[in-house]
């Protein structure tokens, strides 16, 4: 761990330690044992109350808001000016043991606001012109580190680019571009290490690229064709890879979030030196499987990294209409976990944050919340018009003003790593090498027919057997209805 | 919360003897009702059917390091009290309490299952199952298809008491088996007594994918029978003839066993041969068993708890016409819940009694 980060970690320790510590001393006067559930004491008695019941140690004390009800205005006076003081009745036999720790009884009625003052601040390293800013600290990255990252940025974003094409041309079905999120995609994949576990939604195909996939195995998934991991059962996209420990993708929204929870469990169980990273966007907060996974995570102590991309657009659902919490970032303090907010389209904010991420996750077994803030640059999918719902200038700002890859080039570029050259050369070399993945994935069959009933168990049950011998029959009876690529 | 209190409402009333006597599986079985075990000497002892759940567990987490068992309240054994003792021996990281949210379990468990673990999942209710099902259908269901076998959860087993109990109302009393039945990649397992709990609960465990198993809470104190100690398994998809009979076929699973055995043995008064199949397994199911008995008898009956609409007495019924269709000499019958919620003052109503299995025998036979 890095010095800085271990003095980081430690002063959020102490931080909560104070918290603590603060709580005012357990009562003298204590009339029943120490239990999680008993009142310390009765409850304060503030004034002349006009109810009979007060002070008696009746439950309805426990949430008293006699004060209001029928108290001297100099009381009340005197009250507000205990508030302001910062003092407010907190005596020594004015809280009470609940589980969790000692919550302090106060005579003012105050509700939480709905937010904070200010929003919650972003972690950043570099600006947009790709210089770090003034007192910035970050994960240190060698310059060979640095290029790989650079290039898979790049790899990523011309595949995109290929792939949306290809779509457009009529040769795949569908695809999901992650254009705008290339930063994301890549930094944090570089953050990990090959045993940590991913589980990902569908938009980090990035972090896949970053683990080895090869070209021609994004090509032979979105193909479908026999070298396809999935076998052609799934839309293109739904990539996976047990070699890389990169969880096959769904589509139903954040069910992997709970997934991920029970892989960090296990690891933890086995004492591995590795955490369970999962990755959903800012739609997918608002889904019940965040909830179940945040809690669960956070109540187990799973080493388990959550990375919200907040992207802006759930399809055409603006974050506005997606929640009205101060984005993702602050909902881990509800659930007892740390988070932070960084800047999605900093590829060195990125990497360092989730660095201190899986430190902390691993040597602390805790769970981490990152919410990265970034822009989904590209329309949802290949179905989708995303003009239609938000302004195209808007887009633009984010595809040129705000792009991850160019901010980070002119970084890389500034360190002398880089020149036009090079750029040249690895853009031409990636799309040369695409396209002839393109072609041989195309060409490759499909799966054959035997294929459609495997997998649904570890073996073929009897009714399967039996629907696979009346479909050959049909197939017989009807070769022309069935497609030619698919060997029977 | 409201839905905690009732549940353990439940438990507490459950926990009282003598309701249910009527579904006893032998004349003894209600005085035995909350005695967790009598010795019998020889190979087994007598228990319970809570208690042979219990059993297994603890083999399951004994002979599996990687095996856990988790769920609400089940620290403290439960509110079944199926594991109790379970976390006193094996320990808090092994079997463990979740929040009180059974997505979460569910989605946890697939997490778990997915890294070579044995995950065993308990869903307090059965009733309380729905909000796991995008998880259970969706995700435990297809993962082995959806990745060409990359990934798979075969681990995962997910307990959870189903049917009527006398009192439970709506939302404790309900058998939402067919729902998984129409899922591919499931299994769906009902044990029907203590014996076969245990046997079919370790072979669930066991098995290399994803089972649904749901146990009739009214026998959890009930049904006492002997069980032998050592660690066995019975096969899954593999029904079971449990009387042997020449007029009609009676098939049904779980709870409703003991109601159909009742039915046989007065239709055995008037005359009426009765073959008695226990499907044990809903999928996948064993139709050449079903198969064979019809064709010999020529007429079946099939019974649940479940709403007849849609329930999986109607998907037994379709195979078998088509399977049989020469060999029917009546329509086949269906005595089953009616299609309403379940309710709570007219249960004796809505179930598929002794006396309507009965009177559906002698119409079937007299056709």
């Amino acid at each position: 761990m890095a010095p800085w980060l271990a003095r980081a970690s430690s002063q959020l320790a102490r931080r909560a330690a104070r918290r603590l510590l603060s709580a005012p001393p357990p009562s003298q006067h204590r009339l029943c044992p120490p239990g999680p559930w008993l009142l310390s004491s009765a409850p304060p008695v503030l004034g002349t109350s006009p109810l009979p019941a007060a002070g008696s140690g009746d439950s309805r004390g426990f949430c008293s808001v006699r004060r209001f009800t029928g108290e001297s205005s100099a009381a009340a006076a005197a009250a507000v000016e205990e508030a302001e003081n910062g003092l407010v009745a907190v005596g020594g036999d004015q809280a009470v043991d609940f589980p969790g720790g000692k919550v302090s009884f106060v005579a003012e009625m105050n509700f939480l606001p709905e937010s904070q003052k200010e929003r919650i601040n972003c972690y950043r390293v570099l600006d947009d012109d790709g210089r770090t800013i003034s007192g910035s600290r970050f994960q240190e990255v060698s310059k060979e580190l640095a290029l790989k990252m650079y290039s898979e940025m790049v790899t990523l974003q011309v595949m995109d680019t290929i792939f949306f094409e290809a779509q457009r041309q009529g040769r795949i079905s569908f695809y999901i571009t992650s254009h705008g999120e290339e930063a994301i995609n890549i930094a944090s994949a570089a953050a990990l290490t090959i045993d940590d576990i991913v589980l990902p939604q569908y938009r980090e195909p990035g972090v896949l690229l970053w683990r080895g996939f090869t070209l021609q195995e994004f090509a032979n998934q979105c193909f479908g064709n026999k070298l396809d991991n999935g076998k052609g059962r799934q839309m293109p996209i739904h990539y996976g890879s047990n070699r890389l420990n990169y969880f096959t993708v769904s589509s139903p929204i954040a069910t992997q979030l709970p997934h991920a929870v029970g892989a960090a469990y296990s690891l933890k169980m086995d004492k591995k030196d590795a955490c369970a990273v999962t990755y959903v966007g800012d739609g997918g907060t608002s889904e019940g499987d965040f909830h179940a996974a945040l809690n669960f995570a956070a109540v187990m102590e799973a080493p388990v990294i959550f990375f919200c991309r907040n992207n802006g657009w759930a399809i055409s659902t603006p974050t506005s209409e997606q929640f009205r919490s101060d984005g993702a970032v602050i909902r881990g303090q509800a659930y007892g976990m740390r988070s932070i907010r960084v800047d999605g389209n900093d590829a060195l904010a990125v990497y360092t944050a989730v660095h201190a991420a899986r430190e902390m996750a691993i040597k602390e077994g805790r769970p981490i919340l990152v919410e990265a803030l970034t822009y989904r640059v590209g329309h949802h999918s290949t179905s989708d018009d995303s003009t239609k719902y938000r302004p195209v200038d808007e887009i633009e700002h984010w595809r040129t003003a705000r792009d991850p890859i160019s901010r980070y080039r002119k970084w890389v570029q500034g360190n002398g790593w880089w020149c036009d050259a090079d750029e040249s050369e690895l853009r031409n070399n990636v799309r040369q090498e695409l396209l002839k993945a393109i072609q041989v994935a195309e060409r490759m069959p499909k799966p054959p027919l035997a294929e459609l009933f495997t997998d649904v168990y570890d073996e073929i049950p009897s009714n399967l057997r039996e629907q696979e011998r009346l479909l050959r029959d049909t197939i017989k009876k009807h070769p022309a209805d069935y497609p030619a690529d698919v060997h029977i | 919360m409201a839905a905690k209190a009732l549940r353990e409402m439940g438990r507490r009333r459950t926990a009282a003897a003598g309701i249910g006597r009527r579904r006893g599986f032998s004349e003894d079985a209600a005085a035995a009702a909350g005695v967790a075990e009598r010795k019998v000497g020889g190979e087994g002892k007598e228990l319970n059917l809570f208690t042979a759940i219990n059993q297994a567990l603890h083999i399951a987490l004994d002979t599996d390091p990687r095996s856990y068992v988790f769920g609400e309240d089940v620290g403290f054994g439960g509110v079944f009290r199926c594991t109790t003792g379970l976390a006193d021996r094996f320990g808090r990281n092994r079997v463990f309490n979740t929040p009180l949210c059974e997505q979460g379990i569910a989605g946890f468990a697939v997490g778990l299952a997915a890294m070579g673990n044995r995950a065993i999942a308990e869903i307090q209710f059965a009733d309380y199952i729905f909000p796991a099902f995008d998880q259970i259908v969706n995700e435990a269901a297809k993962f082995r298809y959806r990745s060409g076998n990359e990934f798979n959860c075969g681990g995962l087993t997910i307990r959870s008491p189903y049917g009527a109990v006398g009192h439970g109302g709506h939302y404790h009393s309900q058998s939402p088996e067919a729902f998984f039945c129409h899922v591919p990649g499931l299994k769906v397992v009902i044990p029907r007594s203590p014996r076969e709990a245990k046997g079919l609960l370790l072979a669930s465990i066991r098995d290399p994918n994803p089972v649904v198993f749901f146990e009739p809470k009214w026998l959890y104190r009930l049904a006492v029978e002997e069980v032998p100690e050592e660690d066995y398994m019975l096969p899954l998809s593999q029904a079971e003839v449990i009387h042997k009979g020449s007029d009609i076929t009676l098939v049904g699973w779980g709870a409703q066993l003991a109601v159909l055995e009742q039915a046989c043995e007065d239709a055995a008064k008037d005359g009426i041969s009765c073959e008695l199949i226990d499907l044990r397994t809903l999928i996948p199911w064993d139709k050449e068993t079903v198969e064979a008995s019809v064709s010999k008898t020529g007429k079946l009956l099939v019974s649940h708890e479940a709403p007849i609409t849609g329930g999986f007495g109607a998907e037994i019924a379709a195979s078998i016409t088509e399977r049989c269709f020469q060999r029917l000499e009546a329509p086949v019958s269906r005595v089953c819940g009616l299609d309403t919620p379940f309710p709570l003052v007219y249960e004796t109503f809505y179930m598929p009694t002794k006396n309507k299995v009965l009177d559906a025998i002698k119409a079937t036979v007299n056709y």
